[in-house]
């Protein structure tokens, strides 16, 4: 009996906990709705199915629990009822996998007209580049890399010339945009992650990783890494700022292009 | 069904020998230390792995404290939390879970449920378990080796592992790498020993069809070890090589702090693909043998035949194929080909229905039995409820798209801590109290055991449930604390300490389950040779606890599978594999 009730209270609280507890997703903050729907859909077969298998149990608990007489019934097999359970499972199976994996393809298919934001990461810091006038990032390799060119641009690519660079800030973004994250690391493995954009990525040196979203709600939201990079990986935060256009282009205009950081004293002259 | 027909003996075992024929102890050091008896290495190899595991749990109570109660203990700084969760996770997958499974019941269990006198190599076997326990003593090391043991995490992911920036990476990842590369080469003794022992040297009429669930999750679980160590072999001694002579299999041209490294050229995406190819079948290593023991348990204290045998062998020998298909699965979020996602999802999910196969014939068996609530049917259904719950979770994790906000967070963490750490950790409490009887003679304390049940499985189910909706959330594992994040409400704080204190609660109740370990061997109610009355072999041996040889003079003889409990028309409610058929009447 008092196992019986024992399990029914575990579905029981499980279920409360899960409707009542305040501990949820953050609200969404890009395109990616899709992805939550199909959590949604998963939390509802995955629960509907771990109710009935515990509660079923609780009931043959009950039932079937040993009293003096008692005798188990003797019955090896039931081809139909395994077969039924089997293809029953296939189809919930498949009502997850379905939707999973057309999301999929659109995660993994970016947009014509998405603009390109690259982030490199290095131990425990991010910085961005964004493409300057010609639209596009100049050559990068960690070879080019020095104190005055942290990011390892390639100073003979004249597409790097007016790449804005941007260290030690948070990174903004135009509310309804679509971008494509390129993804650059410079010695262990990162992973850029914000929560409420419900996209992430390993960032692996001597690759580069990409996504894309679109970001849908203005805010100002937190940067996490979320693969482990060491000892300080728990403090490599940042921000991402996400803002209607006018305002991002005022902050746009304020950055420096990686031909002035290169020659800062010849760009202090002119001002 | 065909395999419940009663006929003759089968063919002689080729690894049929006579007791003389095997190397009897001659003192008390080849009778307890070098022991070339599988139940006294078994024995051997349990005590380890569940030393080992007391260190884990430590480990644990450790991290538990530090994400309760930031900033209360000072000496957990980031460092020595990275260190403890990566030896944590390293102790508990390969040295306590897959040793306890595979070295210990394997040992135990194999030739005594198979009618065999021992393993058919007693000399290799003793050879692995002490390169086993060397492997625990080099993992150890890494403890009191100047920098501590490595913090790369327990999948030791390059070019972190072996750069400074991570703790541990003087001596502590070497120890890691030369243990794991010790511990695979003890193991490959013992699986190769243990495969070939089931082929080879089961009694006359134990086809392999009527072998117990048991051995059936073992046997596929060794040829899995067997296929799947060989890839994390390399993976350790290709970056043993990168960290001593220099080599660049995982690492590409890097800047590490300003400094340019002398590495060029290597992918640490391969590393990824290495680890997880062994890694995911490690997953069912673990679960397997557990699948098989919980099978056994129920039907045993059901008093009823497992429910659909000839399914339940092909859904293990299913999973452990598909489940080298799958192992992509953890890298969804690793930068590999995105394309690979569709086809790692969906060989992920297919091998979700063998699996519900399992459990849905385990609670069938239930189905109008005779259930006995003996501790190890408790902890058989404390099994089911967090198998089931962490097994759809992973439904979660398996679903590519599904996958891409839940990577990396505690979702991650409690997802597979309910599904390959509580759960087969019930199984292995609910195998202890169903065997103890067997290799003692006597019982184990039924009151400490019924406590130690409800303590471990309410208190588990309390840690690991609430965790998936912080990862939910969005806080990433493996973080030293949570604060300084604008989405995280304060109330999170709360229920990270409501987790600690209920795992020191747990942690505290397994002090209650060694007592009783040690106390009954002396104290315990003698058991008798059968206590539980169940109709395998290693119930049915002449002595209690068995011999060197196991069965005295003559090897018993096999007429019936594993499971005829409440055979109709029978006088008892279990009849032995080795009781003959009843002369039908004429």
């Amino acid at each position: 009996m008092g196992v019986a009730i024992v399990l029914a209270l575990v579905v029981i609280g499980s279920v409360v906990f899960h409707f009542l507890s305040p501990w949820w997703w953050t609200p969404i903050a890009s395109n990616w709705g899709y992805i939550d729907d199909t959590i949604i859909i998963t939390f509802w077969i995955t629960g509907v199915v771990f109710a009935a298998v515990v509660l079923f149990m609780a009931y043959c608990v009950l039932r079937f629990r040993h009293r003096e007489g008692n005798r188990a019934a003797y019955e090896p097999e039931n081809k139909r009822l395994e077969w039924w359970l089997a293809v029953g499972t296939g189809v919930g199976v498949a009502a997850m996998l379905a939707p999973g994996l057309v999301v999929w393809h659109q995660f993994v298919t970016v947009p014509k007209d998405a603009t390109i934001v690259e982030v490199v990461a290095q131990q425990w810091q991010w910085a961005y580049r964004l493409p300057g006038a010609d639209g596009r990032i100049g050559a990068s390799d960690v070879a080019h890399i020095t104190p005055e060119n942290p990011l390892g641009i390639d100073p003979k690519d004249p597409h790097g010339q007016d790449d804005v660079v941007i260290q030690g800030d948070n990174l903004h973004l135009p509310l309804g945009k679509p971008v494509k994250m390129l993804l650059r690391a410079v010695d262990v493995l990162h992973n850029f992650y914000v929560p409420e954009f419900r996209a992430k990525m390993d960032m692996i040196p001597g690759s580069v990783t990409y996504y894309w979203f679109t970001p849908t709600r203005a805010g100002t939201f937190d940067v996490l890494c979320a693969e482990l990079c060491g000892t300080g990986h728990t403090f490599m935060r940042g921000n991402v700022v996400v803002e209607p256009e006018g305002n991002y282009q005022a902050w746009l205009q304020q950055q420096k292009t990686f031909a002035q950081l290169q020659a800062p004293a010849s760009t202090q002259a002119k001002n | 069904m065909a395999d419940v027909t009663h006929d003759a003996a089968g063919p002689l075992s080729a690894a049929e020998v006579d007791d003389v024929e095997l190397y009897h102890p001659k003192s008390w050091i080849t009778k307890y230390v070098f022991s070339q008896d599988a139940k006294v290495i078994a024995i051997q190899y349990s005590i380890v792995a569940l030393a080992i595991g007391l260190v884990a749990l430590v480990l644990s109570w450790l991290m538990r404290l530090q994400l309760g109660f930031p900033g209360t203990f000072s000496f957990i700084d980031p460092d020595r939390y990275y260190q403890f969760i990566t030896m944590h996770g390293m102790i508990m997958v390969i040295y306590l879970l897959t040793a306890l499974f595979l070295g210990g019941f394997g040992n135990y269990l194999i030739p005594l449920m198979l009618g065999a006198r021992d393993m058919v190599f007693p000399y290799v076997n003793m050879l692995s378990f002490w390169i086993y326990f060397l492997a625990v003593l080099v993992l150890v090391a890494g403890f009191f080796l100047p920098g501590g043991p490595t913090g790369a995490g327990w999948t030791l992911y390059p070019p972190q592992a072996i750069l400074a920036n991570t703790p541990g990476q003087q001596w502590g990842i070497l120890v890691m790498l030369v243990s794991l590369i010790l511990f695979i080469i003890g193991f490959t003794m013992g699986g190769l020993n243990y495969v070939v022992t089931v082929l080879q040297g089961r009694a006359r009429g134990m086809t392999l069809m009527r072998m117990p669930l048991t051995i059936w999750g073992i046997f596929t679980a060794t040829v899995m070890a067997l296929l799947a160590f060989p890839a994390l072999f390399v993976g350790a001694v290709m970056m043993l090589l990168d960290k001593l002579v220099g080599t660049s299999f995982f690492m590409p041209a890097i800047i590490a702090m300003g400094e340019r490294l002398a590495h060029k050229g290597g992918s640490p995406i391969l590393f990824q693909h290495l680890f997880w190819f062994f890694g995911h079948p490690e997953v069912y290593i673990v679960a397997l043998p557990a699948f098989g023991i919980v099978s056994d348990l129920i039907s045993t204290h059901a008093r009823k035949n497992i429910f659909g045998y000839r399914m339940m062998v092909w859904a293990l020998v299913a999973i452990g194929a598909l489940s080298f298909v799958v192992w992509a699965h953890h890298m969804y979020v690793s930068g590999m080909h995105p394309a690979f996602g569709f086809f790692f999802a969906t060989t992920t999910l297919i091998i979700a229905i063998p699996t519900a196969i399992k459990v849905y014939n385990w609670v069938l068996t239930l189905w109008r039995g005779d259930i006995h609530l003996t501790v190890p049917m408790l902890f058989a259904l404390g099994f089911i409820v967090t198998f089931v719950n962490g097994g759809l979770t992973g439904l979660f994790l398996g679903n590519v798209v599904v996958d891409v906000p839940l990577s990396d967070t505690m979702f991650v963490v409690a997802h597979f801590h309910m599904v390959m750490g509580v759960a087969p950790i019930l199984v292995i409490f609910g195998a202890i109290y169903h065997w103890y009887p067997k290799v003692t003679g006597r019982m184990l304390g039924d009151v400490l055991g019924k406590l130690h049940f409800w303590v471990t499985f309410l208190g588990a189910y309390l840690i690991f449930f609430p965790m998936h909706y912080i990862g939910l959330m969005g806080v990433p594992r493996r973080y030293h604390e949570i604060s300084g994040m604008a989405f995280v409400p304060p109330s999170a704080a709360t229920l990270n300490e409501f987790i600690t204190i209920v795992a020191l609660i747990v942690g505290a109740a397994q002090l209650a389950f060694l007592f009783n370990l040690v106390w009954s061997v002396r104290h315990g109610r003698p058991a008798g040779g059968n206590p539980w009355r169940a109709t395998t072999l290693e119930w049915q041996t002449p002595q209690t606890p068995p011999a060197h040889g196991n069965w005295g003079k003559d090897l018993p003889v096999v007429y019936r599978w594993a499971y005829d409990y409440s055979v109709p028309g029978a006088a008892e409610d279990f009849l032995p594999q080795n009781q003959p058929p009843t002369p039908q009447p004429a």
